[in-house]
C-alpha cells in the first residue's frame, strides 16, 4: 500500500464518520462543525487528486465563509447552549424522496463509469498553465463566460435583496434618520 | 551529499537529512513524507517556542517605551527571562472548564486559532531556498487560513457558556469577516503586478518593491491585517471596558495562553506578510548569494513592519464598532475596488504604450490618493454642516471613523 492511499483512506473514514454525525447529533451547532470536517476531508481529497487550487477555494469558501455562516446563523436564531430540538421536520419524508433520487442518480453515472478502480490520469506538470486555463474559459465567450456572468448577475441580485431586507425603515426607532 | 555550505546552507541540510533517511532504507516517499513532517515540526517549534515568547518580551519593552514606563526589568537582564516565568505561570494555573460549557469544543478552540497563525507560516519565504510550501496558490491560501481562525475565534466564544464571550465572538466574527473583503481585494495587486498567485514568484518579481508600485495597496492591506489580528485601535473583540475580555473570558491557564501566543504571533506574521508582499521580502543586496543574509533582510523588514504596528496599539483609542463598519464599508472597501481596477488599467496601457511601469503605476495611485482625501475632507464637511445646522455636537460615524483612521 503507497502512502497516498494510506492518506486517502483514512480521509475517506474520517468524511464517513463525519457526515455521519453531521445527520445525527442532536445539537445543530456540532452537526455544523462535523460539516466543516466533512469539508476540510473533501479539501484533503483535492489535494490527493493534485487540485491544489480547488483545494484552497475548498477551504476559502466552505470552510471560511459558508459554514462560518451557517454557525452565525445557527447562534443568532436558537438557543445555541440548550438546543436540542426535533431531529426532524414532518416534511421529512420530502428530504429522504429527494435523497433516494440523488443516490439512485449517482449509482447510474457510476454503473456507466468503465471501471471503479482505473487509477486517476497523471496531470501535467506544470499546474500554473491549468490554472490560467481555467481562468480563460471562465471568460472566453466560446466556453462558459454565460453561466459566469448568470451567476454574478444572481449573487448581485442576492445582495440587493438582502440589503433591502436589512434596511432599517426611515423614521422606526433603531434606524438611521436619512 | 555535499556538506554545509555557506552559499546554500538550506538546501544543503535537507539534502543532508534525504541523503541520511535513504541510506537508513526507507522508501523515497516515506522520506518526503519525514521531511516535510521534520521542517513542520522545526518551524512550530520556533515560531512558537522561540519566537512568541521573544516577540512578547520585545512588546512589551517597546510598549512601556511608548507609554513612558521601563517595562519588564527585574528578571535577568532587561527582564528577558520574565516571559519564561509567566510562561511556567501560565502551564502550572489550573485548567478549568466552566459548567455548562461544551467541552470538546471549547478545547477545540484554541488550537483552531493557534493553528490558523501556524499554517500561515507554510508558504512564507524566508529565504532564496528556505519555505515550507512553494505553493502556486500562495495567496488564496493566506486568505483560507484566516477563515478558520475566524471559526476558532467564534467556536471560543459560543462554547464558553457566557454571555460576554458571545457577544465578543460576534464582534469578532462580524469584524473579520468584514475586514477579509478590502483584505482579499487588495492581494489582487501584487498578484497582477507578478503575474502569480505564488509568494516566491511575487517576491522574486519585486525588483522594485511593490510599495513603490502600490502604495494605496499596501496602506489598505496594512490596516486591513492590524484589523484582523484584532488589535488596537480594532480591539472591539476583546474590549475590556466593554465586555470583560471578549471570547476568550472562561479561558485560563494554558488554554488562554495559547489564545495570547496565538496573537503575538499573528501580529508578527501579518507583518513578516507585508513584508514579503509589498516590501520585497528576502531581496536586498547579495541575498542570492548568501541566503542567510536574505534571511536577515526578511527579518528586519519584518521587524519594521512589526514595530509600526506596535506603535498603533500604543498610541490609538479603540474605535467604536459603528465607526469600525463605517471604515471599512464605507472607506477601505471602495479604495480597494478603485485600487484593483486602476493598477490593472495602468499596468496594461503601461504595457501596451511602453511608458514606464513604476513612475505610471506611482502616479496613478498618487492621484488616486489624493482624489480620495478630497472626497473624504467634502463629506467630513458635509456631516460637519449637517450637525451644526441640526445642533448636534457628536460627530458622524464615517466621520469619526476618517478622523480616527
Amino acid at each position: 500500500m503507497t502512502l497516498l492511499q494510506v492518506f486517502f483512506l483514512v480521509t475517506a473514514a474520517v468524511m464517513l464518520v463525519g457526515s455521519w454525525l453531521v445527520v445525527t447529533s442532536r445539537r445543530l451547532v456540532h452537526a455544523g462543525l462535523w460539516l466543516i470536517l466533512v469539508m476540510a476531508g473533501v479539501a484533503a481529497m483535492l489535494v490527493i487528486l493534485e487540485a491544489s487550487f480547488l483545494a484552497v477555494v475548498e477551504v476559502l469558501v466552505y470552510i471560511g465563509a459558508i459554514s462560518i455562516l451557517i454557525i452565525f446563523a445557527v447562534m443568532l436564531t436558537r438557543r445555541v447552549m440548550d438546543d436540542s430540538g426535533p431531529q426532524s421536520t414532518p416534511m421529512w419524508w420530502v428530504a429522504g424522496l429527494v435523497s433516494l433520487l440523488l443516490l439512485g442518480g449517482l449509482l447510474a453515472v457510476f454503473a456507466r463509469m468503465p471501471s471503479l478502480l482505473v487509477s486517476s490520469a497523471e496531470l501535467p506538470a506544470d499546474q500554473a498553465t491549468l490554472l490560467s486555463d481555467l481562468g480563460r474559459s471562465l471568460v472566453d465567450a466560446n466556453r462558459f463566460v454565460l453561466p459566469f456572468e448568470l451567476a454574478s448577475i444572481l449573487l448581485l441580485a442576492a445582495m440587493v435583496g438582502a440589503i433591502f431586507i436589512a434596511r432599517p425603515e426611515a423614521g422606526v426607532e433603531g434606524g438611521e434618520d436619512k | 551529499m555535499s556538506g554545509l555550505t555557506f552559499n546554500d546552507p538550506f538546501g544543503s541540510l535537507g539534502d543532508f537529512i534525504r541523503g541520511f533517511l535513504l541510506g537508513l532504507g526507507l522508501p523515497a516517499p516515506w522520506v518526503t513524507f519525514i521531511q516535510f513532517l521534520l521542517g513542520a515540526v522545526v518551524l512550530i517549534g520556533a515560531t512558537m517556542g522561540g519566537g512568541a515568547i521573544v516577540l512578547i518580551w520585545i512588546e512589551r519593552k517597546v510598549g512601556a517605551r511608548f507609554q513612558d514606563r521601563l517595562g519588564p526589568n527585574r528578571v535577568g537582564p532587561f527582564g528577558i527571562f520574565q516571559n519564561f516565568a509567566d510562561a511556567v505561570k501560565l502551564i502550572t494555573k489550573e485548567d478549568i472548564t466552566p459548567s455548562g460549557a461544551d467541552k470538546t469544543v471549547f478545547n477545540l478552540a484554541p488550537l483552531l486559532v493557534v493553528m490558523s497563525v501556524v499554517g500561515l507560516w507554510a508558504v512564507m519565504p524566508f529565504a532564496p531556498s528556505l519555505i515550507g510550501a512553494d505553493l502556486n496558490v500562495g495567496v488564496l491560501y493566506l486568505l483560507s487560513i484566516g477563515g478558520v481562525g475566524t471559526l476558532g475565534i467564534m467556536l471560543a466564544g459560543m462554547s464558553s457558556n457566557n454571555k460576554y464571550a458571545l457577544l465578543g465572538a460576534l464582534r469578532a466574527v462580524a469584524m473579520l469577516v468584514s475586514f477579509e473583503i478590502p483584505m482579499a481585494l487588495v492581494l489582487l495587486v501584487p498578484t497582477m503586478l507578478a503575474g502569480s498567485m505564488g509568494t516566491v514568484q511575487i517576491v522574486e518579481s519585486q525588483s522594485t518593491w511593490f510599495v513603490a508600485l502600490a502604495p494605496v495597496a499596501a496602506l489598505i492591506f496594512f490596516i486591513s491585517s492590524v484589523a484582523e489580528i484584532g488589535r488596537a485601535p480594532f480591539d472591539l473583540l476583546e474590549a475590556e471596558s466593554e465586555i470583560v475580555a471578549g471570547y476568550n473570558i472562561e479561558y485560563s491557564g494554558m488554554k488562554f495562553g495559547l489564545f495570547m501566543v496565538s496573537e503575538f504571533l499573528h501580529a508578527f506574521t501579518v507583518s513578516a506578510l507585508t513584508a514579503v508582499l509589498f516590501l520585497g521580502g528576502w531581496r536586498g543586496p547579495g541575498a542570492e548569494t548568501y541566503p542567510l543574509l536574505g534571511l536577515l533582510y526578511f527579518l528586519i523588514k519584518s521587524g519594521a513592519v512589526y514595530f509600526i504596528i506596535i506603535w498603533f496599539r500604543f498610541s490609538s483609542p479603540r474605535v467604536r464598532i459603528d465607526q469600525m463598519m463605517a471604515l471599512n464599508w464605507k472607506f477601505l472597501t471602495p479604495l480597494a475596488l478603485a485600487v484593483v481596477v486602476v493598477t490593472a488599467v495602468v499596468q496594461k496601457l503601461a504595457e501596451s504604450l511602453g511608458w514606464p511601469m513604476t513612475p505610471s503605476l506611482l502616479g496613478a495611485n498618487v492621484l488616486l490618493a489624493l482624489l480620495t482625501l478630497a472626497v473624504l475632507r467634502s463629506h467630513a464637511r458635509a456631516m460637519r454642516q449637517r450637525a451644526e445646522s441640526q445642533g448636534e455636537p457628536q460627530p458622524g460615524p464615517i466621520a469619526g471613523a476618517v478622523r480616527g483612521a
